[in-house]
């Protein structure tokens, strides 16, 4: 037996994404930021996004790009603090923003990831971040349903793969990525090393092939992967 | 960085026991680093997805790859551990944390703490902050006393939206280390050359004073 051979040209595993998608994203600033995947997107032109990512990177950098061309209508978020542009879209309206606590969005991906409905957890059940949701006792303690989250598309970028999908991620480029590589009904990752099958030890690999339905070698890295001198 | 400053994060740093797991919050906090010598026995930890941060790096040294919760380039020790969000909120919502160390806009007498949010002005959403105020074991403030134009930042009730409810325990500011007690607010130590009486004036809340001569910092 042999593992079926997942790799792709990337305007080719672009182009199931549609108009009215959500779409995860992953990374946490650059690190784990699916920049080419991100520039293919673009290319490819689907509008009226929902995208689900930690943060909004930085303007000219990363899901900036899909906010600038204007296929963004929805983002569901963590921290906007590095994005002017997200801020000023957000403000005028441009930009519908659903902020979630960082480690809440985590887990309602993994929910989602992990055929769940739902998580429950007390953070911020005393805030204003509490407002509208549905709130259950369990134990003699009250907790917030927070309900999971899947998306159409996941764009994945990772170390390490190989052919199957198996991926490695490399320090803290991992953050949302096994995650939402778990999450999405078409998974697509981006990889920095292809190796051959049997090129990655078992035991090192971070997200099973299972999840994954397309890989796409990245050759030369961009200037956008680079160290950002602020 | 003013003396003031620097003398506020160099007494915070003093906070930090050997053995905690500790998260520094971005802004002055994360200055507290440059205050812990390279043999204290501590496990920094940044919600990004890293326990074990060394020191931060110049960007010729960088790893594009390695970075805390607020940008910052940092560097690996020996025993340093990688892992993703999921795992990293794990560890500060189970009661991993010993300590945080938060910025704040304001907090209460009963220790509420608001730092994320001014609505009209600013409101770029809380990243990890709620969950690293709710469920670190001990939370403390590092802020100036008063904000740019003045006005106190410890007040009886904060007026901005809450990240949560009575989580402060102590505030270390440019002028004094104060703590939350089941009383309010009470004044611990003074910043060498400010009296208490300035602190007080400076509080918009009841502080308690010590029976006993105040040590400064």
């Amino acid at each position: 037996m042999r593992l079926p051979n997942k790799t792709r040209a990337i305007e080719e595993a672009i182009a199931g994404i549609k108009d009215g998608d959500t779409v995860m994203v992953g990374g946490f600033g650059v690190p784990g930021t699916p920049m080419t995947l991100i520039h293919a997107l673009v290319d490819h032109g689907a509008r009226d996004l929902t995208l689900v990512k930690n943060d909004a990177n930085e303007p000219g950098m990363g899901i900036d790009h899909l906010l600038q061309s204007g296929q963004v209508a929805r983002l569901i978020t963590t921290h906007l603090g590095l994005n002017s542009n997200a801020i000023a879209q957000m403000n005028s309206g441009a930009l519908e923003v659903e902020f979630n606590a960082q480690g809440i969005l985590a887990e309602r991906i993994r929910a989602g990831g992990a055929g769940l409905g739902a998580v429950l957890s007390d953070i911020g059940i005393d805030t204003e971040l509490a407002q509208g949701k549905q709130v259950v006792e369990m134990d003699g303690k009250s907790w917030l349903v927070e309900p999971a989250l899947r998306a159409d598309a996941a764009l994945i970028h990772a170390d390490r793969a190989d052919p199957f999908g198996n991926l490695a991620y490399v320090a803290t480029a991992q953050n949302f990525n096994p995650l939402m590589a778990m999450a999405a009904t078409c998974v697509i990752a981006e990889v920095e090393t292809l190796l051959p099958l049997g090129g990655l030890e078992a035991d090192a690999i971070h997200t099973p092939g299972i999840f994954v339905d397309h890989v796409i070698e990245l050759g030369q890295l961009s200037e956008e992967y680079a160290v950002v001198r602020r | 960085m003013s003396d003031a400053r620097e003398r506020m994060v160099a007494r915070a740093a003093r906070e930090i026991a050997p053995g905690m797991v500790v998260n520094l919050g971005i802004g002055l906090p994360t200055r507290v680093v440059n205050h812990l010598s390279a043999d204290f026995p501590v496990c920094l930890h940044t919600e990004n997805g890293l326990s074990g941060i060394g020191p931060t790096l110049g960007y010729d040294k960088a790893d594009r790859n390695l970075i805390d919760a607020g940008g910052a380039y940092v560097s690996t020790v020996p025993g340093s551990a990688c892992f993703d969000s999921a795992t990293s909120f794990a560890i500060v919502r189970s009661g991993r944390l010993d300590l945080t160390m938060l910025g704040a806009f304001e907090v209460s007498a009963t220790g509420d703490l608001a730092n994320w949010k001014i609505p009209g002005k600013f409101s770029p959403g809380a990243g990890g902050g709620i969950e690293l105020a709710q469920k670190a074991r001990r939370v403390v403030v590092l802020t100036t006393q008063t904000d740019r134009v003045g006005n106190p930042k410890l007040k009886e009730a904060c007026s901005l939206p809450l990240t949560a409810r009575g989580c402060v325990t102590r505030i270390f500011t440019d002028m004094a280390v104060i703590d939350v007690t089941p009383a309010g607010f009470a004044l611990v130590e003074t910043a060498d050359g400010v009296s208490a009486a300035e602190v007080a004036e400076a509080t918009d809340a009841p502080l308690a004073l010590p029976d006993t001569a105040i040590p400064t910092f």
